[in-house]
């Protein structure tokens, strides 16, 4: 069964330039109890599928096609008050951000009470899984936590904070948008094993959307590689870490620093010469005009002429998809 | 010995607190290191470390409490603006944040220019050498007319290159220079300042918490902990076999993108402590998973033998080291 399903979305923005399709037609599934992985560099369209999925678009953006099932139900057609049922209820969000993501002039205990205005628990219950969920977390003297202010905490501690919050309610699924950018690396990972512990006690699948290759590597089941608007390769995460079909997803993959073995630099380094680091030429593709075929063409170094006529999605392997002519053949 | 930048024992202390309970606050405390010309040195560590005030103090933007900075054999960290300003010109900052240092209301070419119209250095074409300058960066010359904003992140940093370079500098001090650019534009400005480096001999300090990176860049590196350098050593030796238990951490805390690979994490408990309630003995202890009794009580001296130091009681031998990272 599929907590989340996305299904042919197109996401169009009006501009002053002209129609900018942010995104062209997107599916995916986040099934349950499973951590999907939405990776994907700057402008590749993270955001606008975060905003769409939770009904925030901006007023100069719409839903051209294609719906949003959230257990079986499209919530794409949802009024705005029908989907604050649902938001912090049975969908969640934690930000990049965590400061933003809190009120700083309310104290962490109203702003935990404030989420369960719809339970018709009394007081102390409400308190107690207040204190009980910044337990799961491992903030410490979560009772006093309570009174305190955000201004009051550690970076880290506000982020494990705000995943508290979004967890409370026990929610079926959980949005994740890089919660861990702005930690060190050190917290970052210890956010990593947090979310994936409590992802198993409650039960939720998690869509977590991320730049960092490291962190999906790690904690992902599955993941869903996205270029100018598209989901360019799906699978699980061995298949797109250890044989990834599409040219953008090897080229991103090999781009990490993280990716060069020690042998190697060592080497280099002994011949008196850094090694350089591989790049991908070019540029993301301007969206209002966006080329026809297949998008990374222009970029792409296996270029063919077909590459000039939408590519077509192949299955290289159960649950593997690629969209690339050339899928299957590397 | 010869350096280019020499660093002895510098303190940079801040002041906090209202006045009548003013309290200080060493943000870097007693940090030594010496950079020769044309080599990379690398600070790494964790938010509020002090990486990037020692950045600012070396580069005589921010007071210093105690010890010295040279510059080329000068002692540049008494000097007033107006004798700073022709040492200034040799070493170049890169800041952060490259949209925070480009103004907005100016365009490329003016940006570039600034340099050479601040050092009065205009007897050339200035139109020629900011044509190049972009040239130097990888950008076309239809850039020179664009504004800040009409850049893309890797464009604003190349510009931030440019306008580092422009007045031939010896040493380059750059603050994060690739943070939240992603990491196929992160490779494009690090070959960048890879090449200009050779071309240029420049040396740089480079400022970073991404250990890859510094993997990739630096001959030297220097772990900071508490306005302190914990390890310091080259490179290779330090990823190889760190010694202290804080590097080790921070080694094993780096995710890869590998799903099959099996991690060893060491896990540190607890918080940074504050710099306003240092903890006694070796300041590490309340976090080392090694720690003994003798560290809460006695602060470790920094064996200054050999390039690899390291401040700690109980350094990892070769074994324990790379059980956990390698």
């Amino acid at each position: 069964m599929n907590v989340l399903s996305i299904q042919n979305l197109s996401v169009s923005f009006t501009t002053d330039g002209g129609e900018l399709q942010a995104l062209r037609n997107v599916s995916f599934d986040v099934p349950e109890r499973r951590i999907v992985g939405i990776v994907g560099e700057s402008g590749c369209g993270k955001s606008t599928l975060i905003s769409a999925i939770l009904g925030l678009l901006a007023d100069n953006g719409q839903i051209q096609r294609g719906s949003i099932l959230f257990e079986g139900e499209a919530i794409n057609e949802r009024s705005e008050q029908g989907m604050r049922e649902l938001l912090g209820q049975r969908i969640s969000t934690v930000f990049q951000d965590p400061m933003g993501t809190l009120n700083p002039v309310l104290s962490i205990g109203r702003q935990m009470l404030n989420i369960q205005y719809r339970l018709a628990d009394s007081k102390r219950d409400k308190i107690a899984r207040c204190i009980d969920s910044l337990e799961q977390v491992r903030i410490p003297d979560p009772q006093a936590a309570l009174k305190r202010y955000p201004h009051e905490f550690s970076g880290g501690m506000k982020q494990r904070i705000a995943i508290a919050m979004a967890l409370m309610m026990k929610p079926a699924l959980l949005i994740a948008d890089e919660p861990t950018t702005a930690l060190d690396a050190t917290l970052e990972v210890a956010i990593i094993e947090l979310l994936q512990q409590l992802q198993q006690q409650i039960g939720c699948a998690v869509m977590f959307v991320s730049h960092h290759l490291g962190v999906i590597a790690e904690l992902c089941d599955d993941v869903v590689v996205m270029y100018a608007g598209e989901v360019v390769e799906h699978g699980s995460v061995r298949q797109i870490f250890n044989h990834p079909q599409h040219p953008y997803t090897a080229r991103l993959l090999e781009c990490d620093p993280a990716r060069h073995s020690t042998a190697a630099i060592d080497s280099a380094s002994q011949r008196q010469n850094t090694l350089r680091l591989p790049t991908i030429a070019g540029e993301i593709p301007d969206l209002r005009q966006p080329t026809r075929g297949c998008i990374f063409a222009p970029r792409c170094d296996r270029r063919q002429l077909a590459c000039d006529s939408t590519p077509p999605v192949i299955e290289v392997a159960t649950g593997h998809i690629a969209r690339c002519i050339d899928a299957g053949n590397s | 010995m010869s350096a280019l930048l020499d660093v002895d024992d510098l303190s940079v202390e801040f002041r906090v607190g209202p006045a009548w309970r003013r309290q200080s606050i060493q943000a870097v405390a007693g940090v030594s290191f010496s950079l020769p010309a044309g080599k990379t040195f690398a600070l790494v560590g964790e938010s509020g470390s002090g990486k990037t005030t020692l950045a600012r103090a070396i580069n005589a933007l921010q007071p210093i409490a105690s010890g010295s900075v040279s510059f080329k054999g000068v002692r540049i960290d008494q000097l007033t603006r107006t004798q700073m300003k022709p040492h200034r010109r040799r070493m170049a900052m890169m800041f952060q944040d490259p949209m925070g240092s480009l103004s907005p209301r100016m365009t490329i070419s003016e940006l570039l220019a600034e340099p050479f119209r601040i050092h009065r250095d205009a007897a050339h074409d200035i139109h020629e050498q900011t044509r190049q300058l972009l040239a130097q960066v990888g950008l076309p010359a239809a850039y020179l007319d664009r504004y800040p904003h009409q850049l893309s992140g890797g464009q604003a940093r190349r510009v931030g290159v440019a306008r580092a370079i422009a007045l031939n500098p010896a040493l380059i001090v750059a603050d994060e220079p690739t943070a939240g650019l992603d990491v196929s534009v992160q490779g494009e400005i690090l070959n960048l300042m890879m090449d200009l480096r050779e071309r240029m001999n420049l040396a740089m300090l480079f400022i970073t918490h991404n250990l890859h990176v510094v993997h990739h860049v630096a001959d030297h590196v220097a772990v900071m902990y508490l306005g302190r350098f914990v390890e310091r050593g080259p490179t290779r030796e330090v990823f190889a076999t760190p010694k202290h238990p804080y590097t080790q951490a921070l080694l094993s805390a780096n995710p890869e993108p590998d799903p099959d690979r099996v991690h060893t994490r060491i896990t540190l408990p607890a918080e940074v402590p504050s710099l306003l309630a240092r903890p006694g003995g070796c300041e590490f202890h309340p976090r080392c998973p090694r720690a003994q009794s003798r560290c809460s009580v006695e602060a470790p001296v920094t064996s200054d033998n050999g390039a690899h130091v390291v401040s700690c009681h109980f350094p990892l031998t070769a074994g324990q080291a790379s059980a956990v990272t390698r």
